[in-house]
């Protein structure tokens, strides 16, 4: 059965005075006023979210959503897969609705972290390592300095060319009223900006962010009864590499970017050379490349001359990030995959208004952890 | 405490040990204490905004140890034996660079179990840094 959405909402990413279960209700709400599609339709709820629990001290957030949208009795599940929650999210409704459990299935993701102290934020989201890494002080962040230094040295890479990506996506980032940061930047700013991670600095990284975003499946049948335009789910898979970072064959490879995509491409039927715009999960800028080696947009250690030359910028062959990307547009956890979803549905809707690009097929790829789940989705335009 | 590899009757190896070898999916019945060998430093970084308990900056090192002669021994009749296993912890001076040789010294306790977000009675806390040779 094809997998149809026909709606997407997002809130303003950023530094929120509103609580996860606010922030859920707000995109959630907004979804499905704009969808026209009323709250007693709806027979699947998933919620995106890391860590609501060690962030706040609220469980249970699938029920809470679903009672203050008045979804009963709707099934309702939470969807944790660290920060590839968002695309496990997307996995979890296209399996719902194609296997025919669901015929409106609405996704939530979201998460509220501003209020606590980068340090305690770093260690939330570090409780993700291995015992044997977490009781060295390992964070997300050193593993992408690590990973960054290899790759430079390794394929002979200038240092500008990661600063190159944040101002990509930072420029990208400026016409979209959702984002946290919106505000061009320049490759000496990147380059001065203090240090995190060596070599990688400040701007190198996506910030912490409060924020929801919201998608609304069904089968392509209701989508056309409906939704003026729609987009379909022509292709979805998600793979799991090493919890062990290190353990890895080859550093420079994320294999759960190789395998998912290969499984999304597969089953669309497509080659990355259909893609017309992309979302990846650049929670640092150094990913922004493993993900275009690795869904096949480059050869390995050549994506950073594909920046260099232009082609994932806006009027680019291929866009990339068109969103900001989780650099410029904020990377709340739960939320950072749905996001992605938001942006490319926009994108092939016609609707993303400033940062439309020319686009029927698009893909997003939302990673967790280190590249240790990772969800790729590529969806056409109808 | 050692610093085992965990190697299966197939000759690979990992660190830390698993319930089943990743690769092949046989148990892990031998060990190597990495705590002997000179390892090579295969990247490496500065952290400097680190969580609570930890030192800062706190300089992380990938270190890759060859094992193939130790392997041979414990797993002789292996087809595919791993040459080389990796490891991954503080470095005893933030003067490090890659390809620098390393060896393991122990620490009593590496972070402050207490302040961080894991109960502290949930793993251990002691381990070895590498020092460069």
């Amino acid at each position: 059965m094809t997998v149809a959405v026909i709606e997407a909402s997002m809130t303003k990413f950023g530094d929120r005075d509103a609580w996860i279960r606010e922030l859920l209700a707000e995109a959630g709400e907004k979804c499905l006023a704009e969808s026209g599609v009323e709250p007693d339709e709806v027979e699947h709820l998933y919620v995106s979210n890391m860590a609501s629990g060690e962030f706040e001290g609220q469980g249970g957030i699938m029920n809470a959503l679903a009672h203050d949208l008045g979804l009963m009795p709707a099934y309702s599940e939470r969807v944790d897969q660290t920060s590839s929650s968002g695309g496990a999210g997307i996995y979890e409704a296209w399996q719902s609705v194609a296997s025919g459990a669901s015929d409106m299935t609405l996704l939530v993701g979201g998460e509220k972290m501003t209020h606590k102290t980068t340090a305690e934020a770093t260690d939330i989201i570090a409780s993700i390592t291995h015992p044997a890494e977490y009781k060295h002080g390992i964070t997300l962040p050193s593993f992408a300095g690590m990973t960054a230094r290899h790759y430079l040295e390794r394929f002979d890479v200038p240092r500008e060319a990661l600063a190159k990506v944040a101002v990509k996506n930072h420029a990208n980032g400026v016409d979209n009223p959702h984002a946290q940061f919106r505000k061009e930047i320049d490759v000496e700013t990147a380059l001065n900006s203090p240090m995190v991670a060596d070599p990688l600095r400040l701007y190198d990284f996506c910030g912490i962010t409060d924020g929801s975003a919201a998608m609304l499946f069904t089968t392509e049948e209701r989508a056309k009864e409906i939704a003026d335009d729609y987009a379909v789910v022509s292709g979805i898979d998600g793979a799991t590499d090493t919890h062990v970072v290190h353990e890895r064959d080859d550093p420079t490879v994320m294999g759960g970017v190789v395998d998912s995509s290969d499984g999304a491409f597969e089953m669309a039927g497509l080659e990355p050379d259909d893609i017309d715009v992309a979302e990846l999960h650049d929670m640092f800028t150094i990913l922004e490349f493993l993900q275009m080696e690795g869904c096949g947009f480059a050869e390995q250690g050549e994506a950073w001359k594909q920046v260099e030359e232009g082609r994932t910028e806006m009027d680019g062959e291929l866009p990339i990030n068109t969103s900001g990307g989780l650099k410029s547009k904020g990377h709340p956890l739960g939320a950072s995959g749905v996001a992605q979803g938001y942006e490319i549905y926009k994108q092939l809707v016609g609707e993303a208004g400033s940062r439309q690009v020319a686009a029927d097929t698009a893909l997003a790829c939302n990673v967790g952890g280190f590249g240790n789940c990772v969800i790729t989705t590529i969806m056409e335009a109808r | 405490m050692s610093f085992d590899a965990h190697v299966c009757e197939n000759g690979h190896a990992s660190y830390p040990g698993h319930t089943l070898c990743p690769d092949c999916g046989a148990k892990q019945t031998e060990t190597i204490d990495l705590a002997d060998l000179t390892g090579e430093v295969v990247t490496w970084t500065h952290s400097t905004k680190t969580p609570p308990g930890v030192r800062a900056p706190n300089t992380l090192a990938i270190v890759e140890f060859d094992v193939t002669d130790v392997v041979a021994e414990l797993a002789p009749d292996a087809a595919d034996p791993d040459t080389f296993v990796r490891a991954i912890g503080q470095v005893t001076t933030d003067d490090v660079e890659t390809g620098d040789a390393v060896e393991p010294v122990y620490v009593e306790q590496l972070r402050d179990p207490e302040v961080g977000i894991k109960e502290p009675a949930s793993q251990e806390w002691d381990g070895y840094r590498f020092d460069p040779v």
